[in-house]
Protein backbone atom coordinates (compact mmCIF):
# COMPACT_ATOMS: atom_id res chain seq x y z
CA UNK A 1 0.00 0.00 0.00
CA UNK A 2 1.63 3.27 -0.83
CA UNK A 3 2.20 6.20 1.77
CA UNK A 4 -0.14 8.62 0.41
CA UNK A 5 -3.17 6.52 1.48
CA UNK A 6 -2.05 6.13 5.23
CA UNK A 7 -1.33 9.64 5.30
CA UNK A 8 -4.96 10.67 4.23
CA UNK A 9 -6.59 7.89 5.84
CA UNK A 10 -8.19 10.30 8.56
CA UNK A 11 -9.55 12.98 6.38
CA UNK A 12 -10.95 10.64 3.46
CA UNK A 13 -14.65 10.23 3.87
CA UNK A 14 -15.95 6.55 4.39
CA UNK A 15 -16.97 5.89 1.13
CA UNK A 16 -13.67 6.85 -0.52
CA UNK A 17 -11.86 4.68 2.01
CA UNK A 18 -14.10 1.48 1.21
CA UNK A 19 -13.74 2.03 -3.15
CA UNK A 20 -10.22 2.85 -2.09
CA UNK A 21 -8.26 2.11 -5.05
CA UNK A 22 -11.23 -0.26 -7.03
CA UNK A 23 -12.03 -3.84 -7.03
CA UNK A 24 -8.68 -5.78 -8.28
CA UNK A 25 -10.46 -7.33 -11.45
CA UNK A 26 -9.24 -10.98 -10.33
CA UNK A 27 -10.11 -13.04 -7.73
CA UNK A 28 -12.38 -15.86 -9.03
CA UNK A 29 -10.29 -17.67 -11.42
CA UNK A 30 -7.95 -18.08 -8.49
CA UNK A 31 -11.14 -19.47 -6.67
CA UNK A 32 -12.11 -21.54 -9.25
CA UNK A 33 -9.01 -23.39 -10.02
CA UNK A 34 -9.31 -24.43 -6.30
CA UNK A 35 -12.66 -25.51 -6.53
CA UNK A 36 -11.57 -27.56 -9.90
CA UNK A 37 -8.24 -28.76 -8.58
CA UNK A 38 -9.84 -30.07 -4.86
CA UNK A 39 -12.08 -32.48 -7.33
CA UNK A 40 -9.02 -33.44 -9.38
CA UNK A 41 -6.93 -34.67 -6.13
CA UNK A 42 -10.21 -36.69 -4.80
CA UNK A 43 -9.35 -39.50 -7.11
CA UNK A 44 -5.44 -39.10 -7.38
CA UNK A 45 -5.18 -39.23 -3.62
CA UNK A 46 -7.13 -42.43 -3.17
CA UNK A 47 -5.22 -43.98 -5.81
CA UNK A 48 -2.24 -42.42 -4.53
CA UNK A 49 -2.86 -43.88 -0.73
CA UNK A 50 -4.27 -46.94 -1.96
CA UNK A 51 -0.98 -47.49 -4.11
CA UNK A 52 1.32 -46.58 -1.48
CA UNK A 53 -0.15 -48.73 1.25
CA UNK A 54 -0.42 -51.44 -0.90
CA UNK A 55 3.46 -51.04 -1.55
CA UNK A 56 4.43 -51.74 1.84
CA UNK A 57 6.40 -54.64 2.34
CA UNK A 58 7.43 -54.79 -1.51
CA UNK A 59 11.23 -54.43 -1.81
CA UNK A 60 12.90 -51.57 -3.54
CA UNK A 61 13.59 -52.86 -7.27
CA UNK A 62 9.95 -53.94 -6.87
CA UNK A 63 8.86 -49.53 -5.69
CA UNK A 64 11.09 -48.72 -8.60
CA UNK A 65 8.93 -50.38 -11.23
CA UNK A 66 6.31 -49.71 -10.23
CA UNK A 67 7.09 -46.37 -10.02
CA UNK A 68 8.73 -46.59 -13.81
CA UNK A 69 5.26 -47.95 -15.14
CA UNK A 70 4.04 -44.65 -17.55
CA UNK A 71 0.33 -45.41 -15.89
CA UNK A 72 1.72 -44.49 -12.35
CA UNK A 73 4.05 -42.17 -13.35
CA UNK A 74 1.95 -39.96 -15.25
CA UNK A 75 -0.23 -40.21 -12.47
CA UNK A 76 2.25 -39.30 -9.55
CA UNK A 77 3.26 -36.59 -12.00
CA UNK A 78 -0.37 -35.30 -11.72
CA UNK A 79 -0.57 -35.51 -8.86
CA UNK A 80 2.76 -33.69 -7.71
CA UNK A 81 1.49 -30.97 -9.85
CA UNK A 82 -2.20 -30.45 -8.39
CA UNK A 83 -1.19 -31.13 -5.27
CA UNK A 84 1.61 -28.47 -4.88
CA UNK A 85 -0.69 -25.83 -6.80
CA UNK A 86 -3.98 -26.34 -4.54
CA UNK A 87 -1.38 -25.77 -1.50
CA UNK A 88 0.10 -23.49 -2.37
CA UNK A 89 -2.77 -21.58 -3.22
CA UNK A 90 -5.25 -23.05 -0.07
CA UNK A 91 -2.04 -21.71 1.80
CA UNK A 92 -2.18 -17.86 0.12
CA UNK A 93 -5.97 -17.87 1.29
CA UNK A 94 -5.16 -18.52 4.72
CA UNK A 95 -2.04 -16.12 4.43
CA UNK A 96 -4.39 -13.69 3.19
CA UNK A 97 -7.24 -13.96 5.45
CA UNK A 98 -4.58 -13.99 8.98
CA UNK A 99 -1.83 -11.33 7.95
CA UNK A 100 -2.89 -7.97 7.65
CA UNK A 101 0.18 -6.07 7.18
CA UNK A 102 1.06 -5.56 2.91
CA UNK A 103 4.31 -5.99 3.03
CA UNK A 104 4.59 -9.38 5.67
CA UNK A 105 1.35 -10.67 3.04
CA UNK A 106 3.07 -10.23 0.48
CA UNK A 107 6.39 -11.77 1.49
CA UNK A 108 4.44 -15.31 3.24
CA UNK A 109 2.82 -15.82 0.19
CA UNK A 110 5.99 -15.73 -2.36
CA UNK A 111 7.56 -17.72 0.42
CA UNK A 112 4.59 -20.52 0.21
CA UNK A 113 4.88 -20.32 -3.37
CA UNK A 114 8.32 -20.64 -3.61
CA UNK A 115 8.52 -23.85 -1.30
CA UNK A 116 5.90 -25.45 -3.12
CA UNK A 117 7.61 -24.52 -6.59
CA UNK A 118 11.27 -25.81 -5.46
CA UNK A 119 9.65 -28.98 -3.43
CA UNK A 120 7.09 -29.61 -6.38
CA UNK A 121 9.77 -29.90 -9.43
CA UNK A 122 12.18 -31.82 -6.86
CA UNK A 123 9.78 -34.62 -6.50
CA UNK A 124 8.80 -34.18 -10.19
CA UNK A 125 12.28 -34.99 -11.23
CA UNK A 126 12.53 -37.53 -8.82
CA UNK A 127 9.79 -39.37 -10.59
CA UNK A 128 10.95 -38.61 -14.24
CA UNK A 129 14.50 -39.70 -13.16
CA UNK A 130 13.12 -42.83 -12.11
CA UNK A 131 10.46 -43.48 -15.43
CA UNK A 132 12.45 -41.80 -18.18
CA UNK B 1 -1.62 -10.16 12.32
CA UNK B 2 -4.88 -10.21 12.72
CA UNK B 3 -5.95 -9.47 16.33
CA UNK B 4 -7.56 -12.39 18.09
CA UNK B 5 -7.52 -11.00 21.97
CA UNK B 6 -8.94 -8.18 23.22
CA UNK B 7 -6.68 -4.28 23.34
CA UNK B 8 -6.63 -3.38 26.79
CA UNK B 9 -8.58 -0.89 26.84
CA UNK B 10 -11.19 -3.06 25.79
CA UNK B 11 -11.08 -5.38 28.18
CA UNK B 12 -14.26 -5.66 30.37
CA UNK B 13 -14.35 -5.62 34.10
CA UNK B 14 -16.92 -6.04 36.80
CA UNK B 15 -19.97 -3.20 37.47
CA UNK B 16 -22.00 -2.23 39.50
CA UNK B 17 -25.07 -4.37 40.82
CA UNK B 18 -28.61 -2.96 40.68
CA UNK B 19 -30.91 -5.26 42.93
CA UNK B 20 -34.37 -6.07 42.27
CA UNK B 21 -36.91 -4.53 44.05
CA UNK B 22 -37.90 -6.40 47.93
CA UNK B 23 -40.39 -8.95 47.61
CA UNK B 24 -39.59 -9.53 43.44
CA UNK B 25 -40.53 -13.74 43.04
CA UNK B 26 -39.88 -14.09 39.11
CA UNK B 27 -35.81 -12.13 38.99
CA UNK B 28 -33.78 -12.17 35.86
CA UNK B 29 -30.53 -11.10 36.11
CA UNK B 30 -29.17 -9.02 33.04
CA UNK B 31 -25.14 -8.58 32.57
CA UNK B 32 -24.74 -5.60 30.52
CA UNK B 33 -22.28 -4.37 28.65
CA UNK B 34 -21.18 -0.64 29.63
CA UNK B 35 -18.99 1.62 27.63
CA UNK B 36 -18.57 5.32 27.99
CA UNK B 37 -15.69 6.51 25.93
CA UNK B 38 -16.10 9.97 28.27
CA UNK B 39 -15.03 8.85 31.13
CA UNK B 40 -11.75 6.98 29.84
CA UNK B 41 -12.48 3.93 31.72
CA UNK B 42 -12.45 0.36 30.74
CA UNK B 43 -16.05 -1.13 29.21
CA UNK B 44 -17.62 -2.95 32.51
CA UNK B 45 -20.33 -5.48 32.89
CA UNK B 46 -23.12 -3.59 35.05
CA UNK B 47 -26.14 -5.79 36.77
CA UNK B 48 -29.61 -5.40 36.39
CA UNK B 49 -31.70 -8.07 38.42
CA UNK B 50 -35.00 -7.56 36.97
CA UNK B 51 -38.47 -9.02 37.92
CA UNK B 52 -40.10 -10.22 35.01
CA UNK B 53 -43.68 -10.49 35.91
CA UNK B 54 -43.40 -6.94 35.85
CA UNK B 55 -41.62 -6.92 32.55
CA UNK B 56 -42.40 -7.80 28.61
CA UNK B 57 -41.28 -11.42 27.40
CA UNK B 58 -38.74 -9.64 24.72
CA UNK B 59 -35.46 -8.87 25.64
CA UNK B 60 -35.85 -5.39 24.31
CA UNK B 61 -38.65 -4.88 27.06
CA UNK B 62 -36.38 -5.74 29.90
CA UNK B 63 -33.50 -2.98 28.32
CA UNK B 64 -36.55 -0.29 28.01
CA UNK B 65 -37.24 -1.17 31.35
CA UNK B 66 -34.21 -0.72 32.75
CA UNK B 67 -33.89 2.19 30.62
CA UNK B 68 -36.99 4.00 32.04
CA UNK B 69 -37.15 2.61 35.78
CA UNK B 70 -33.62 1.81 36.98
CA UNK B 71 -30.79 3.33 35.31
CA UNK B 72 -31.23 6.45 32.71
CA UNK B 73 -27.95 6.12 31.24
CA UNK B 74 -27.80 2.99 29.69
CA UNK B 75 -27.79 3.49 25.80
CA UNK B 76 -29.10 1.49 22.60
CA UNK B 77 -30.53 1.64 19.46
CA UNK B 78 -34.62 0.86 19.27
CA UNK B 79 -36.92 1.62 17.11
CA UNK B 80 -39.77 -0.61 15.98
CA UNK B 81 -39.70 -3.26 18.42
CA UNK B 82 -41.15 -5.94 15.94
CA UNK B 83 -38.44 -6.93 14.28
CA UNK B 84 -38.66 -5.09 10.91
CA UNK B 85 -36.07 -2.04 11.56
CA UNK B 86 -33.05 -3.99 12.74
CA UNK B 87 -32.01 -1.33 15.13
CA UNK B 88 -31.93 -3.47 18.25
CA UNK B 89 -29.31 -5.64 16.74
CA UNK B 90 -27.02 -6.95 19.57
CA UNK B 91 -24.94 -10.01 21.37
CA UNK B 92 -27.25 -11.79 23.31
CA UNK B 93 -26.21 -14.74 25.37
CA UNK B 94 -23.83 -15.41 22.70
CA UNK B 95 -25.42 -14.86 19.35
CA UNK B 96 -25.94 -11.99 17.23
CA UNK B 97 -30.05 -11.27 17.00
CA UNK B 98 -32.86 -8.09 17.45
CA UNK B 99 -33.43 -7.76 21.26
CA UNK B 100 -36.83 -7.61 19.94
CA UNK B 101 -37.16 -10.66 18.60
CA UNK B 102 -35.81 -12.37 21.25
CA UNK B 103 -37.48 -13.61 23.87
CA UNK B 104 -36.13 -13.86 27.58
CA UNK B 105 -36.97 -17.37 28.85
CA UNK B 106 -35.07 -18.51 25.69
CA UNK B 107 -32.04 -17.52 27.90
CA UNK B 108 -31.28 -20.07 30.53
CA UNK B 109 -28.66 -18.27 32.64
CA UNK B 110 -28.13 -15.01 33.39
CA UNK B 111 -28.79 -12.91 30.51
CA UNK B 112 -25.65 -11.19 29.07
CA UNK B 113 -25.60 -8.55 26.38
CA UNK B 114 -22.53 -7.47 24.34
CA UNK B 115 -22.72 -4.83 21.42
CA UNK B 116 -22.56 -6.27 17.94
CA UNK B 117 -18.88 -7.91 17.89
CA UNK B 118 -15.71 -6.50 16.70
CA UNK B 119 -16.86 -2.99 15.89
CA UNK B 120 -16.06 -0.14 17.33
CA UNK B 121 -18.57 1.33 20.50
CA UNK B 122 -20.10 4.28 20.80
CA UNK B 123 -21.69 3.97 24.00
CA UNK B 124 -22.99 0.90 26.07
CA UNK B 125 -24.30 -0.74 23.10
CA UNK B 126 -24.12 1.45 20.03
CA UNK B 127 -21.70 0.22 17.76
CA UNK B 128 -20.19 2.57 15.33
CA UNK B 129 -21.67 1.69 12.07
CA UNK B 130 -20.15 4.32 9.52
CA UNK B 131 -17.73 1.99 7.70
CA UNK B 132 -20.29 -1.01 6.70
CA UNK B 133 -22.76 1.68 5.86
CA UNK B 134 -20.34 3.23 3.43
CA UNK B 135 -19.82 -0.51 2.13
CA UNK B 136 -23.14 -0.93 1.73
CA UNK B 137 -23.49 2.27 -0.08
CA UNK B 138 -20.49 1.33 -2.43
CA UNK B 139 -22.47 -1.52 -3.77
CA UNK B 140 -25.02 0.98 -5.16
CA UNK B 141 -28.28 -0.79 -3.34
CA UNK B 142 -30.72 0.76 -6.01
CA UNK B 143 -32.31 0.07 -9.12
CA UNK B 144 -29.37 0.98 -12.06
CA UNK B 145 -31.23 0.98 -15.36
CA UNK B 146 -30.78 2.97 -18.79
CA UNK B 147 -34.27 2.21 -20.41
CA UNK B 148 -36.86 4.48 -18.98
CA UNK B 149 -39.68 2.97 -17.30
CA UNK B 150 -42.46 2.51 -19.67
CA UNK B 151 -44.94 6.01 -19.23
CA UNK B 152 -47.51 5.66 -16.54
CA UNK B 153 -46.21 2.52 -15.81
CA UNK B 154 -44.22 0.25 -13.35
CA UNK B 155 -41.23 -1.73 -14.64
CA UNK B 156 -42.48 -5.23 -15.32
CA UNK B 157 -41.53 -8.28 -13.86
CA UNK B 158 -42.63 -12.12 -14.64
CA UNK B 159 -43.53 -13.98 -11.27
CA UNK B 160 -40.65 -16.39 -11.75
CA UNK B 161 -38.47 -13.15 -12.14
CA UNK B 162 -39.76 -11.63 -8.77
CA UNK B 163 -39.42 -14.81 -7.20
CA UNK B 164 -35.22 -14.64 -7.42
CA UNK B 165 -35.49 -11.72 -4.97
CA UNK B 166 -37.48 -14.01 -2.22
CA UNK B 167 -34.64 -14.30 0.48
CA UNK B 168 -32.95 -10.93 -0.37
CA UNK B 169 -35.46 -8.35 0.32
CA UNK B 170 -36.31 -9.47 3.55
CA UNK B 171 -32.82 -8.46 4.60
CA UNK B 172 -33.46 -5.06 7.38
CA UNK B 173 -29.55 -4.69 7.40
CA UNK B 174 -29.36 -5.35 11.22
CA UNK B 175 -25.96 -6.47 10.34
CA UNK B 176 -26.41 -9.34 12.70
CA UNK B 177 -24.57 -11.77 9.87
CA UNK B 178 -21.64 -9.50 9.27
CA UNK B 179 -20.53 -9.13 12.60
CA UNK B 180 -21.09 -12.83 13.50
CA UNK B 181 -18.57 -13.50 10.53
CA UNK B 182 -14.74 -14.53 11.82
CA UNK B 183 -13.55 -13.35 7.70
CA UNK B 184 -15.38 -9.72 8.12
CA UNK B 185 -13.71 -9.82 11.76
CA UNK B 186 -10.34 -9.82 10.21
CA UNK B 187 -10.34 -8.04 6.80
CA UNK B 188 -13.67 -6.49 6.70
CA UNK B 189 -11.57 -3.27 6.59
CA UNK B 190 -11.64 -4.41 2.58
CA UNK B 191 -13.83 -7.80 2.96
CA UNK B 192 -17.71 -6.55 2.38
CA UNK B 193 -19.06 -9.27 4.71
CA UNK B 194 -22.37 -10.98 4.57
CA UNK B 195 -24.83 -8.31 4.62
CA UNK B 196 -23.80 -6.17 2.04
CA UNK B 197 -22.98 -9.20 -0.04
CA UNK B 198 -26.54 -10.08 0.18
CA UNK B 199 -27.68 -6.95 -0.79
CA UNK B 200 -24.92 -6.97 -3.52
CA UNK B 201 -26.67 -10.18 -4.79
CA UNK B 202 -30.43 -8.69 -4.27
CA UNK B 203 -29.48 -5.53 -7.09
CA UNK B 204 -27.59 -8.34 -9.30
CA UNK B 205 -30.86 -11.11 -9.43
CA UNK B 206 -33.32 -8.44 -10.16
CA UNK B 207 -34.90 -8.73 -13.48
CA UNK B 208 -35.20 -5.01 -13.81
CA UNK B 209 -31.82 -4.18 -13.11
CA UNK B 210 -29.07 -3.42 -16.54
CA UNK B 211 -26.12 -3.14 -14.36
CA UNK B 212 -26.03 -6.73 -13.61
CA UNK B 213 -22.16 -6.62 -15.10
CA UNK B 214 -20.69 -3.75 -13.47
CA UNK B 215 -21.90 -4.77 -10.94
CA UNK B 216 -19.88 -8.13 -10.84
CA UNK B 217 -16.69 -6.46 -11.58
CA UNK B 218 -16.92 -4.01 -8.75
CA UNK B 219 -17.05 -7.34 -6.76
CA UNK B 220 -14.67 -9.45 -8.37
CA UNK B 221 -11.93 -8.80 -5.80
CA UNK B 222 -9.96 -11.40 -3.42
CA UNK B 223 -11.10 -9.39 -0.41
CA UNK B 224 -14.74 -7.15 -1.13
CA UNK B 225 -15.75 -11.14 -2.19
CA UNK B 226 -13.44 -14.14 -1.96
CA UNK B 227 -12.97 -14.06 1.69
CA UNK B 228 -16.32 -15.85 2.37
CA UNK B 229 -15.05 -19.28 3.01
CA UNK B 230 -18.30 -20.78 3.73
CA UNK B 231 -18.01 -20.23 7.53
CA UNK B 232 -22.20 -20.01 8.15
CA UNK B 233 -22.09 -17.90 10.72
CA UNK B 234 -24.21 -15.53 8.58
CA UNK B 235 -26.68 -18.11 8.06
CA UNK B 236 -27.01 -19.35 11.52
CA UNK B 237 -27.36 -15.78 13.46
CA UNK B 238 -29.77 -13.78 10.75
CA UNK B 239 -32.65 -13.10 12.75
CA UNK B 240 -34.77 -13.15 10.29
CA UNK B 241 -33.91 -16.57 8.79
CA UNK B 242 -31.76 -15.44 5.36
CA UNK B 243 -28.95 -17.76 4.26
CA UNK B 244 -26.69 -14.43 2.97
CA UNK B 245 -23.94 -17.40 2.36
CA UNK B 246 -25.80 -19.09 -0.32
CA UNK B 247 -26.56 -15.37 -1.93
CA UNK B 248 -22.41 -14.83 -2.08
CA UNK B 249 -22.34 -18.73 -3.45
CA UNK B 250 -24.75 -17.51 -6.08
CA UNK B 251 -22.50 -14.43 -6.79
CA UNK B 252 -19.34 -16.38 -7.12
CA UNK B 253 -21.08 -18.88 -9.85
CA UNK B 254 -21.97 -16.04 -11.83
CA UNK B 255 -18.39 -14.84 -11.96
CA UNK B 256 -17.33 -17.93 -12.85
CA UNK B 257 -20.29 -18.05 -15.31
CA UNK B 258 -19.83 -15.09 -17.24
CA UNK B 259 -16.28 -16.15 -17.70
CA UNK B 260 -17.19 -19.01 -19.86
Amino acid sequence: MSDVSKVTVRQRSALGRVRGMGSAKQGSHHWWVQRISSMALLPLMLWFVISVASLAGHSYADTILWIGHPFNATLLLLTIAIGFQHTASGLQVVIEDYVADEMSRMAAVLAVKAACTLFGVLAALAVLKIAV
Amino acid sequence: MATFTLPKNSTIGAGKTFKAEPGAKNVKSFKIYRFDPDTGENPRYDTYEIDLDKCGPMVLDALIKIKNEVDTTLTFRRSCREGICGSCSMNIDGMNTLACLKPIEDVKKDVRITPLPHMPVVKDLVPDLTHIYAQLRSIEPWLKSDTPPPPDEERRQSKEERAKLDGLWECILCFCCSTACPSYWWNGDRYLGPAVLLQAYRWIADSRDEYTGERLDNLEDPFRLYRCHTIMNCAATCPKGLNPAQAIGEIKKLMVERQG
